[in-house]
């Protein structure tokens, strides 16, 4: 019962700290960001397009520094970041974007595991179970 | 931790006799095999047309849309070179640099094109990327070449064209729309393929 009870503790300090953080995270992502955070938040998600595996923020070369400022430009002439996206996606396709839109087929690696999940806990509870109560395998 | 768990004799106790405890055996051995290689099957599946594709194929978003606009300043002569100029002609637009292997292996098929269809109105521009005016004018001194050069400030017209790397080549139509693109080295072949192409469609129009 103790263990239990611990355990349930541990679980509501938990959530509570997870609670704390996104909170914390909001407020932050609330209040009124300078145009190099906002460029900065933009650039972290678009994929360079020179060195597949890095963002155009975190990436060094020179093309990743031109569409950083590229970004800054089109900040500053009012474009939203919606709309700097959707730019860049014009011209580069969804292949710069380094989390990909959840629609259509995107989906699927996001539904994947948990149909697995759910799928496989109920074949466990019918199959693998099943031996208690009826058909049962010699050891 | 603590098993409430019976112990193992006892869960195996009931002793079944063969007629009634082999079918069933065989019927659920059957469906423990389906269960376990479907979804063994399913991630084959799945990696195996993951894995076909080429990471490094890249997308040509651009084609068929109204080519992105440029006034960009010459390199090997004075001025710059406007797109609004070029409304109505055939434009090859070969995005390059002097520090690109590929780039020198397809210089002179360029120049081939360029040699053979200027006479017809089709204009092959070379846009300098990631690269010193210095060091085109050295590629140019070395290898030749008289078709215009023009630097691209701020890689705007690069980033307008969504170009990955160079060499990166678009053809683009009389209409103003691109018609083609290609990346990695260019060919005789393939340029002439598609300016044909490009000329035919702005003959009908």
């Amino acid at each position: 019962m103790s263990g239990r009870t611990r355990s349930i503790a541990l679980i509501v300090g938990a959530v509570i700290v997870v609670g704390i953080a996104a909170l914390f995270a909001s407020a932050r992502a609330g209040r009124t960001a300078s145009l190099g955070d906002r460029a900065h938040e933009i650039a972290s998600g678009l994929r360079c397009p020179v060195c597949l595996n890095l963002s155009v923020a975190d990436s060094p070369s020179r093309l990743a520094g031109e569409m950083r400022s590229e970004i800054q430009t089109r900040l500053r002439a009012g474009q939203s970041p919606d709309q700097i996206r959707a730019f860049f996606i014009d011209r580069y396709g969804e292949w710069i974007l380094l989390e990909p839109p959840r629609s259509g087929l995107n989906w699927v690696p996001w539904a994947v595991p948990i149909v697995a999940l759910v799928s496989g806990v109920a074949i466990w509870v019918a199959v693998v179970r099943r031996p208690e109560t009826g058909l049962q395998e010699p050891g | 931790m603590s098993t409430d768990a019976p112990p193992k004799e006892e869960r195996f106790e009931p002793d079944e006799t063969a007629e009634d405890f082999g079918p069933r055996r065989r019927r659920s051995r059957t469906r423990t095999i389906a269960i376990v290689l479907a979804p063994l099957v399913l991630f084959a599946l799945l990696l195996a047309t993951g894995l076909g594709k080429d990471p490094r194929a890249l997308p040509s978003e651009l084609i068929g849309k109204p080519a992105p606009g440029f006034s960009l300043p010459r390199l090997d002569a004075d001025g710059t070179i406007d797109s609004k100029d070029l409304d109505g002609q055939v434009v090859v637009l070969n995005f390059w640099a002097s520090w690109c292997l590929p780039c020198r292996q397809e210089h002179d098929d360029l120049e081939a094109v360029w040699g053979r269809y200027r006479e017809r109105g089709v204009v092959v521009l070379g846009v300098l990327f990631e690269d010193t005016p210095e060091g085109a004018m050295g590629f140019r001194q070395e290898l030749g070449g008289d078709w215009p050069i023009a630097a691209d400030p701020g890689s705007k017209t690069a980033i307008a064209y969504g170009v990955f790397g160079v060499p990166e080549t678009f053809v683009i139509a009389p209409d103003g729309t691109i018609a083609a693109k290609t990346t990695g080295a260019v060919t005789y072949e393939w340029l002439t393929d598609e300016i044909e192409a490009a000329l035919r469609k702005g003959n009908l129009e």
